[in-house]
C-alpha cells in the first residue's frame, strides 16, 4: 500500500503540531508521507510565548518549536520560505512560488490568521504596509520591531484591550515604557469579562502604570507624535502596537472556491467543502470553536492525525471548551464559559468584588455544574474551578470556599492553647501519642519533656512536636 | 527472662531505608544516635522488638499435605523441594523454576539468592519486589547520570539546604525521623511538597502543590517552563555539565504554566512560585519517591524532575542535588547484587560479556552457563503456571499476593503453579498459599549488611539467637544447592564469608564494594559506595567532578506528558491512589502482628472528599465497596476535606478483601517495568 501523501500548508502552531502528531502515530512513514510548506524562512515558533519575549523574560530562540534537524529526523519534507501560488483540486496538485509542484492525497490548510489593522488614518501607508512607528503583534519580527522602540520612559500606545493587547501592554510596562491602552469598548476583554470584572482588571493594571482610554477610537496617527482619539484627546506614542483582533487567512481557500465564513468552514472531521482538503487552527471555522487560541488548534491536530494516519478513523473534533488565561506578570486572571449571567437570573450566580485588592470572582452554576467563571486575583480558585469546568463534575457544596480559593477555606479553627486541644488530638505523630496520653503520663509523675518522652515516646521520632509538648508541660504546670 | 541478661548490641531498624540506629538488648529497643535518624525512632521502630518474640513466629517447616500446611522436618521439606525442582526442570527446562526476592533482604542474602538462581537452578527467572519500588528512579538515574544511587550525597547534607522539593514523598509517615533533615528548609520557607493528598508532610510545607494523580510529568514541565520564562535558568551549568537541554526544552516550551494548570489543577502562580523558591535558594535539593515513580511512565516522570533539577544547576553541585528516597530497608543494596532479572552483582548488566566473565570467574563456573535476562517482576508473576511460564516459584522476603498490582490476577497465577515455596519468618498471606513454608531468621538474629538510602553500607549485628527450628536463608540456599548437585563450599553460610565473595564479585562494577569490610564497618566507618579498595575512604558525594556517563555530562531527557494508562470514564469516574500509613510497613505482614501498631490502624480505610462521598451515599465510617476494572475491595470511609474531589486514597498494607492492590493497574513502564500503582480508575458503591 502506498503511503498517503499529506501536504500541510502552513508551518505555524497548527501545521507544525499536525506534522508531529502524524509522526507520533506513524513514526516511520509507513502510512503517510508528510510535506510541510512554510512561508517564513525560519523554523516554527510558539506564538503563545511572544508576550514573554516582549516582556523580556524569554529569548526569541527559546520560542522555537523545532530545531534545525527536526524535519530530517522525523521524515518530514519541510519547504521553508516558499508559498503556495495555486492549487489544482482536480489534479490534487499544489504549485509553489519556487516553481515546484507537490501532489497530494490529503491537503491541510493551516495558514493561520493575520492581524487586523483598524482604518485609523495614518496607520498604514499607501501601499498597505504599516507606517513607521507602528507594529502589529503576531510574530517574532513584530517583537523585534516593538522592542526596538520600547525603551524605559518611551510613550507607547496599544490599540486593543483584548487578551493579546493587555499581555503586550503589561510586558512593555514592565520594561519601563509609558503605556496607554486605547480600547473601543467600555470595558477590557469584553469577549471574556463582564463589565465589573473588566473594571477590576483595569484598576489592577492601572496600578502597574498602564493608562486606559476605554470606549474610544483612534482617529489619526501622526508619526513621532502619537494618536488623536475620536473625542479629540491626544495619546503620546513613539510606538503604536496594534492588537485589535485577527482575521483568518482564507485567501488561498477562497481562490479555489472552498466555502468560507469567518474562516474556512470545516465539519467534525475537519474537512472543508472539498473532502480532500482539511483545515485546522486559526484559518478554520468549526461551529463549536472560538478561533485565536492554541488549544483548539492542537486538539484539531490530534484528531486530524488520527484520521489521516488511519489510527482512529472514528476520531471527531467536537469543539474545545475555552479557558482564557491572561499571561501578564502580577495579574492572575481566568475566564471561562458563560460569564454574562446575572445575579438573580435563571442560573446560580455568585459574585465577589474586592477592587482595592485586585480581586473579582464570579461563578455561574447550572444543574450543579460550573458553566462560567471569572476569577481575578485568586489563583488557587482559578485552578480548581477550571478543573471542575473541564471535568463537568458537580461543584462542591461549599460554593463560597470554591469562589475564594483554598487560602480562605482552611479546615478548622487553630487551637491557641493546649487547653483547647481535644484529648484525642495526636501531638506526636511519629509515635501516635495523644494529648490525653501526655496528660495521663504527667499526672503519673512525668513532669518534664524528657520524662514524658520516656513515658510516652512523644518527641522521639522526628522531634518536630517538641515545642508542642513543651507547651503542654507549661500548661499543665500552670493549671 | 533470659533476655534481660543479653548484651546490648548496636544495630539498625528492620524496616525502611533510613535504617535508623537502634540498640537492642535482647528484644528491647532503644534509639541510638546515628546520622540518618539523629537518635529518633518512629512507632514502628520502637515496637520492632516485639516481632522477635511474636507468638506468630514460624519455628518449623510446613508442608502441604491433603490441602493443609502441616509441620515437617527440615530434611523432609528440603528434600521435597529439591525433588520437585529436579522433576519440573527435567520436564520443562531450567526456567521452570522462578525465584522472587525482596528489598528487605540483606546484601548477603540478595547476592546469594541471585547466585543460587543462576548457578544452582540455572534459571533466568528471578526478580524481586524492588521492581515495584525503586525501578523507575533507578532507570531514570542511570539515564541521566549513568549511575543509580538513591541519594548521591549523605542525608545529613539536606540539613543545610534552604529549599527542598519533595515529589510524591511522604516521609512524615513513611520515614518519620527523616523529617528533621528538612527543618532548615521548612524554616527558610523553602519546603515544597508535590502530592495529590494533603499528607502530614504536605502540611509542613511552605508550598503544597496538589496535582491530579498521574499528571506529575506535566507539572514538572510547567515548573521547568517557569524556570526558563522567569529567568532562573542556569545557562553556565547547562553548558558545562549537561547535554540535551534543547530537545527537553522544545517539549517544555509547549507546557506554559497556564496550560499545565488545566491538566494538573496546580495553579500557574504556584508553579512559578516553586521555580522561584528553588532558584533563590543557595542550596537546594529535588527528591522524588514512589508517588511520582510508580507509574506506567514513571521513568519519564522522574526524568522530568531530574530535568528540572538540572535546569537549576543542582545535581553534582556541593550542597545541592537530586535524589530519590529509597523505600525498603535494603532497597538500594537489594538492587545491586543480582536479584534483578537483568543484573549481576556490582550493578553489572547480565548481557554484558565482560560482566558475565568476571562474575562467572568469582563463582567458578563457565560464563556461558549463566542464563540471560529474565522476566521483570510483574511479568514473571503474570507468567506463572502459563504454558511458557515457570511451574514453580520460590519466594524470599516478599508477600506478593498483597503487594503486587492487580493482586487478584496474581493470586490466580499462584494457584496455577505446580509448586510454591515461601521462606519467611511469619505466615504471610503468600506463605499461607505455599506448598512448603520455610521458617527463616529475621533481622536481629543474624549478621548482615544493608545499604541505606544514601548508599552507605551498614552492618546489622546479630543481637540474639533465633528460636530453635529456624534457619537462615543462607543455610536454606546451601542445603538446596547441595541437593541440586552443587559443591557445598560454593554456598557458604557465614554472612561475612558471603560478603567477602560479594566484594570480589562487585569489584570493578558500578556499585563497587571491594573495599568494604566487616571490620571497617564494626569500627564505625561511614562507607558510601563505590569503595574500590580497602584504603579508599568511600564516596559520600558522587558526581561532584563528573557524572558517570561516557562524556562526564548529565543528560537531559526529552520527555512529554501523556497521562495515566487508564483514563476515567462514566463507569469508573474517580482516580484511586495508594500509599502508606505511619504504623505499617509494606504488605503489613510484620507490622500487623505488632499489637500497638495494629490497634492504631487496624483495617484499611479510604479517604474521600465529603462531597464525593455524599454523592456516592457513603457516610463517615461505613464500608465502601471500591471497584476497578480488575477487581473490588472494601474499605472504611473517612471523609477528608483536603482531598481532591476527583481522587480517593487507599493504604496498601492490608490482606484479603482489604487489599488495595486488587484494584491497581499492572500497566508497566516500558523501561523500568514498574506497574502503575499510583493511579487507576475506580467507582464507589455502598457495601
Amino acid at each position: 500500500m502506498n503511503a498517503r501523501r499529506v501536504v500541510v500548508v502552513g508551518y505555524g502552531m497548527a501545521g507544525s503540531r499536525l506534522a508531529e502528531e502524524i509522526r507520533r502515530r506513524d513514526r516511520d512513514g509507513e502510512r503517510t508521507s508528510v510535506t510541510v510548506i512554510g512561508a517564513e524562512p525560519h523554523p516554527a515558533y510558539n506564538r503563545v510565548l511572544l508576550s514573554a519575549v516582549v516582556a523580556g523574560t524569554m529569548t526569541p530562540e527559546s520560542t522555537r518549536l523545532h530545531d534545525a534537524g527536526w524535519a530530517a529526523e522525523h521524515n518530514v519534507d519541510l519547504r521553508l520560505g516558499v508559498s503556495v501560488t495555486s492549487i489544482d483540486r482536480a489534479a490534487r496538485r499544489v504549485a509553489l512560488d519556487d516553481g515546484s509542484t507537490v501532489d497530494y492525497d490529503a491537503l491541510v490548510l493551516a495558514t493561520g490568521s493575520r492581524a487586523w489593522v483598524p482604518p485609523t488614518e495614518g496607520l498604514q501607508t499607501e501601499d498597505g504596509s504599516l507606517a513607521p512607528g507602528v507594529a502589529t503583534f503576531r510574530d517574532l519580527d513584530d517583537c523585534a520591531a516593538i522592542l526596538e522602540h520600547a525603551r524605559p520612559g518611551a510613550p507607547v500606545a496599544v490599540l486593543g484591550g483584548g487578551l493579546l493587547g493587555l499581555e503586550a501592554a503589561r510586558g512593555l510596562a514592565g520594561r519601563g515604557a509609558l503605556v496607554t491602552v486605547v480600547h473601543p469598548v467600555g470595558h477590557l476583554m469584553e469577549r471574556q469579562l463582564d463589565p465589573a470584572g473588566g473594571s477590576v482588571l483595569a484598576r489592577t493594571l492601572g496600578e502597574m502604570g498602564i493608562e486606559f482610554r476605554l470606549g474610544r477610537f483612534a482617529a489619526r496617527y501622526v508619526q513621532g507624535d502619537g494618536l488623536k482619539l475620536d473625542d479629540g484627546t491626544h495619546v503620546p506614542a513613539d510606538l503604536v502596537v496594534v492588537s485589535a483582533g485577527v482575521r483568518a487567512d482564507t485567501a488561498l481557500a477562497e481562490s479555489i472556491g472552498l466555502t468560507v465564513d469567518r474562516g474556512v468552514v470545516v465539519d467534525d472531521s475537519l474537512r472543508t467543502s472539498d473532502h480532500r482538503i482539511h483545515a485546522i487552527g486559526d484559518c478554520a471555522n468549526h461551529p463549536m470553536t472560538i478561533s485565536g487560541l492554541v488549544q483548539p488548534a492542537w486538539e484539531q491536530a490530534e484528531v486530524l492525525a488520527d484520521l489521516l494516519t488511519g489510527v482512529d478513523p472514528a476520531a471527531r473534533y467536537r469543539g474545545t471548551p475555552v479557558v482564557t488565561r491572561l499571561k501578564a506578570k502580577g495579574v492572575d486572571l481566568a475566564a471561562l464559559g458563560d460569564v454574562h449571567a446575572e445575579v438573580g437570573g435563571d442560573a446560580e450566580v455568585l459574585c465577589l468584588q474586592d477592587p482595592v485588592r485586585g480581586r473579582y470572582a464570579k461563578l455561574v452554576i447550572r444543574d450543579d455544574r460550573v458553566t462560567g467563571a471569572i476569577v481575578l486575583g485568586s489563583p488557587d480558585a482559578a485552578a480548581t474551578i477550571t478543573q471542575l469546568y473541564d471535568a463537568k463534575t458537580p461543584a462542591p457544596t461549599d460554593r463560597l470556599g470554591l469562589l475564594l480559593g483554598r487560602a480562605l477555606s482552611s479546615a478548622g479553627p487553630v487551637a491557641h492553647s493546649p487547653a483547647d486541644l481535644p484529648a484525642s488530638s495526636v501531638v506526636c505523630r511519629c509515635n501516635t501519642v495523644t494529648k490525653g496520653q501526655l496528660v495521663k503520663a504527667w499526672r503519673g509523675g512525668a513532669a518534664t519533656v524528657p520524662e514524658l518522652a520516656t513515658a510516652t515516646r512523644a518527641t522521639t521520632g522526628c522531634g518536630s512536636c517538641t515545642d508542642a509538648v513543651c507547651g503542654i508541660v507549661d500548661w499543665l504546670a500552670r493549671a | 527472662m533470659t533476655q534481660l541478661a543479653a548484651p546490648a548490641v548496636d544495630t539498625h531498624c528492620p524496616y525502611c531505608a533510613l535504617q535508623c540506629g537502634m540498640r537492642l538488648t535482647g528484644a528491647r529497643v532503644e534509639p541510638r544516635q546515628f546520622p540518618t535518624n539523629g537518635g529518633g525512632l518512629c512507632q514502628k521502630g520502637w515496637t520492632s522488638g516485639s516481632l522477635l518474640t511474636s507468638p506468630s513466629r514460624l519455628t518449623t517447616p510446613l508442608v502441604r499435605v491433603d490441602g493443609e500446611l502441616r509441620p515437617a522436618s527440615w530434611d523432609l521439606a528440603l528434600d521435597l523441594i529439591a525433588h520437585k525442582i529436579k522433576a519440573l526442570q527435567g520436564a520443562h527446562g531450567a526456567d521452570a523454576i522462578a525465584v522472587f526476592g525482596g528489598g528487605g533482604l540483606t546484601n548477603e542474602k540478595s547476592y546469594a539468592l541471585g547466585k543460587f538462581a543462576r548457578v544452582a537452578l540455572g534459571t533466568s527467572q528471578i526478580d524481586y519486589n524492588g521492581r515495584f519500588c525503586m525501578s523507575s528512579a533507578a532507570a531514570a538515574g542511570i539515564r541521566a547520570f549513568g549511575l543509580d544511587r538513591g541519594m548521591p550525597f549523605p542525608v545529613t547534607d539536606l540539613g543545610a539546604a534552604d529549599a527542598v522539593l519533595l515529589v510524591g514523598a511522604n516521609p512524615a509517615e513513611t520515614m518519620p525521623p527523616f523529617i528533621q533533615h528538612l527543618t532548615n528548609a521548612a524554616r527558610s520557607g523553602g519546603l515544597i511538597v508535590v502530592d495529590p493528598r494533603r499528607t502530614p508532610t504536605a502540611e509542613q510545607a511552605t508550598l503544597h502543590l496538589q496535582p491530579r494523580p498521574g499528571t506529575d510529568l506535566a507539572l514538572a514541565l510547567g515548573i521547568l517552563h517557569a524556570v526558563v520564562a522567569d529567568g532562573h535558568l542556569r545557562h553556565d551549568y547547562i553548558a558545562e555539565r549537561t547535554t540535551g537541554f534543547d530537545a527537553a526544552w522544545r517539549i517544555a516550551a509547549a507546557w506554559w504554566p497556564e496550560r499545565v494548570e488545566r491538566v494538573t489543577g496546580v495553579a500557574a502562580s504556584d508553579q512559578r512560585r516553586a521555580a522561584a523558591i528553588l532558584a533563590a535558594a543557595s542550596k537546594a535539593y529535588v527528591l522524588t519517591a514512589r508517588g511520582t515513580e510508580q507509574h506506567s511512565r514513571g521513568t519519564d516522570m522522574v526524568g522530568a524532575w531530574i530535568n528540572l533539577a538540572m535546569s537549576l544547576g543542582l545535581p553534582g553541585t556541593p550542597g545541592s542535588g537530586f535524589g530519590c528516597l529509597t523505600g525498603q530497608g535494603n532497597g538500594q543494596g537489594g538492587r545491586e547484587h543480582g536479584q534483578k532479572a537483568d543484573q549481576l552483582p556490582g550493578y553489572r548488566k547480565i548481557d554484558d560479556p565482560a560482566a558475565r566473565a568476571h562474575v562467572a570467574g568469582v563463582w567458578g563456573v563457565d560464563p556461558d552457563s549463566l542464563p540471560g535476562p529474565g522476566r521483570s517482576a510483574y511479568e514473571l508473576l503474570d507468567a506463572l503456571g502459563t504454558e511458557n511460564g515457570p511451574k514453580a516459584l520460590m519466594v524470599f522476603g516478599s508477600n506478593v499476593i498483597v503487594s503486587a498490582p492487580s493482586a487478584g490476577a496474581v493470586g490466580d497465577r499462584l494457584s496455577s503453579l505446580d509448586f510454591l515455596v515461601v521462606a519467611d519468618f511469619v505466615l504471610s498471606e503468600t506463605a499461607a498459599r505455599a506448598d512448603v513454608v520455610l521458617p527463616v531468621t529475621q533481622w536481629a538474629e543474624e549478621d548482615g549488611t544493608m545499604t541505606n538510602l544514601e548508599g552507605r553500607v551498614l552492618l546489622r549485628t546479630k543481637a540474639l539467637s533465633a528460636p530453635d527450628g529456624v534457619r537462615s536463608d543462607l543455610e536454606v540456599l546451601r542445603e538446596l544447592a547441595i541437593r541440586l548437585g552443587q559443591p557445598e563450599e560454593r554456598f557458604p553460610v557465614e554472612p561475612e564469608t558471603v560478603f567477602a565473595e560479594l566484594r570480589r564479585a562487585s569489584a570493578g562494577g558500578v556499585a563497587d564494594y571491594a573495599g568494604v569490610t566487616y571490620d571497617r564497618l564494626r569500627a564505625g566507618e561511614a562507607l558510601h559506595w563505590p569503595v574500590p579498595s580497602e584504603d579508599h575512604p568511600g564516596t559520600p558525594r558522587v558526581f561532584l567532578d563528573r557524572f558517570n556517563t561516557p562524556d562526564g555530562r548529565a543528560r537531559f531527557a526529552a520527555v512529554d506528558h501523556t497521562g495515566p494508562a487508564e483514563p476515567i470514564d462514566d463507569d469508573y469516574p474517580l482516580l484511586a491512589t495508594t500509599g502508606r500509613v505511619l504504623q505499617h510497613y509494606q504488605s503489613g505482614a510484620q507490622t500487623r502482628l505488632v499489637e500497638e501498631l495494629l490497634n492504631a490502624v487496624p483495617e484499611v480505610f479510604i479517604e474521600i472528599h465529603p462531597d464525593t462521598a455524599e454523592r456516592a451515599g457513603l457516610a463517615e465510617g461505613v464500608l465502601a465497596r471500591v471497584v476497578s476494572r480488575r477487581g473490588e475491595m472494601k474499605a472504611r470511609v473517612r471523609h477528608v476535606s483536603s482531598m481532591r474531589t476527583d481522587t480517593v486514597f487507599l493504604p496498601f498494607h492490608f490482606p484479603g478483601e482489604q487489599r488495595a492492590n486488587l484494584l491497581t493497574n499492572p500497566a508497566l513502564d516500558p523501561t523500568s517495568r514498574m506497574p502503575e500503582f499510583k493511579v487507576c480508575a475506580v467507582r464507589l458503591e455502598v457495601s
